[in-house]
């Protein structure tokens, strides 16, 4: 494979990232109606979108929010939702760890699932390409996806804002978040930590100020993770 | 809800930095240095650790309902759940929970 041009390497990721807008665009409205009718005003609901452009932990901290519950439970259980983006800093830092310090800094605040989905295939495919095309090709997959995000937020907040209370709409956040993870539900490790997930934070929500999600979440994905290793240990076997 | 304005803009704004430097991390500050083995397998159940939690309640106990689950939005539930995992597709979920939630809300409102 010759050295392809950024130009190029933009547009691959353009195209990778495109198929996404299916996605992107409905979830982006129903997070903007969803806030809307929680109580948000379109500035706060963009600065969800803007800010934190992450759906399902600016979701998770709306639920919490419309709850009442204490700050520092709202911040760890949105945060944890996006830890997994960690695991996707430590991805993409071999292949873009070389780029300009602002540069990274910019594609740190892009990192979003589906850029990093897109990326990691082609990175990996491509192991020729320059960091200029790499570069090129982020940012390429990104500008289908965020922007349409902050578009569809804004659509969706003006749209809420125009329902009248009382729609059964109270359900949409539910039904969004199994939507969400069903699809996650791939492998018996992932199996066991819903499971444990839903069990002790049912069991504990007698604990105040919503400690018992944290705490349930903590062991889900302890659960997770031990499962993964005993499968794998069978697997070895 | 009952946050004040500035209550609600620190919230958005301390989950925007807290996003970020979970983004920046390894890309910005420790590049180069890998994850161990232990960190990438509990990183991997973050989303499937919480959200199952954050929702268990929110569909047993519907808030529009004063908390006793009822048939339509049991149906909904269903549906969505089986919907999402045979086609892997969470706008076809969304959209079949809540179009069986809006039939059934009609049926037996």
């Amino acid at each position: 494979m010759d050295q392809i041009s950024t130009r190029a390497a933009y547009w691959n990721g353009f195209r990778a990232g495109a198929p996404f807008l299916l996605v992107i665009v409905p979830f982006g409205m129903v997070f903007g109606v969803i806030a809307t009718e929680a109580g948000f005003n379109i500035a706060e609901v963009m600065g969800f979108s803007v800010l934190v452009i992450a759906g399902a932990a600016q979701l998770a901290a709306v639920q919490l929010m419309t709850e009442n519950a204490p700050t520092l439970v709202i911040l760890a259980t949105a945060l944890a939702v996006n830890l997994r983006m960690a695991m996707y800093s430590a991805a993409m830092a071999p292949h873009l760890g070389s780029a300009p310090f602002w540069t990274r800094g910019f594609m740190a605040y892009f990192l979003v699932d589906q850029s990093y989905g897109v990326s990691a295939i082609e990175f990996e495919n491509r192991p020729d390409m320059s960091i200029a095309a790499k570069t090129a090709f982020f940012f390429g997959s990104i500008t289908p996806v965020c922007f349409p995000w902050y578009l569809a937020t804004w659509a969706g907040a003006v749209l809420g804002a125009s329902f009248p209370s009382g729609l059964g709409l109270d359900f949409a956040v539910p039904i969004t978040f199994l939507a969400i993870i069903a699809p996650m539900l791939r492998t018996a490790a992932h199996v066991a930590a819903a499971i444990t997930s839903v069990v002790l934070a049912l069991g504990l929500a007698f604990l105040p100020y919503n400690l018992g999600l944290l705490l349930a979440a903590g062991c889900a994905m302890a659960v997770g993770a031990w499962v993964e290793h005993l499968m794998a240990r069978r697997r070895a076997a | 809800m009952s946050y004040s304005t500035p209550h609600i803009w620190s919230i958005i704004i301390l989950l925007g930095i807290g996003s970020f430097l979970i983004r920046f991390s390894f890309l910005g500050l420790v590049g180069g240095r890998k994850l161990p083995d232990w960190a990438l397998r509990l990183l991997r159940y973050t989303p499937v650790a919480v959200l199952p939690g954050l929702t268990a309640p929110l569909v047993l106990f519907p808030a529009a309902t004063g908390g006793s689950p009822d048939g339509p939005r049991m149906a909904a539930t269903i549906v969505t759940l089986v919907v999402g995992l045979t086609t892997r597709n969470v706008l076809a979920a969304i959209l079949s929970g809540a179009g069986t939630l809006a039939i059934g809300l009609w049926l037996f409102g």
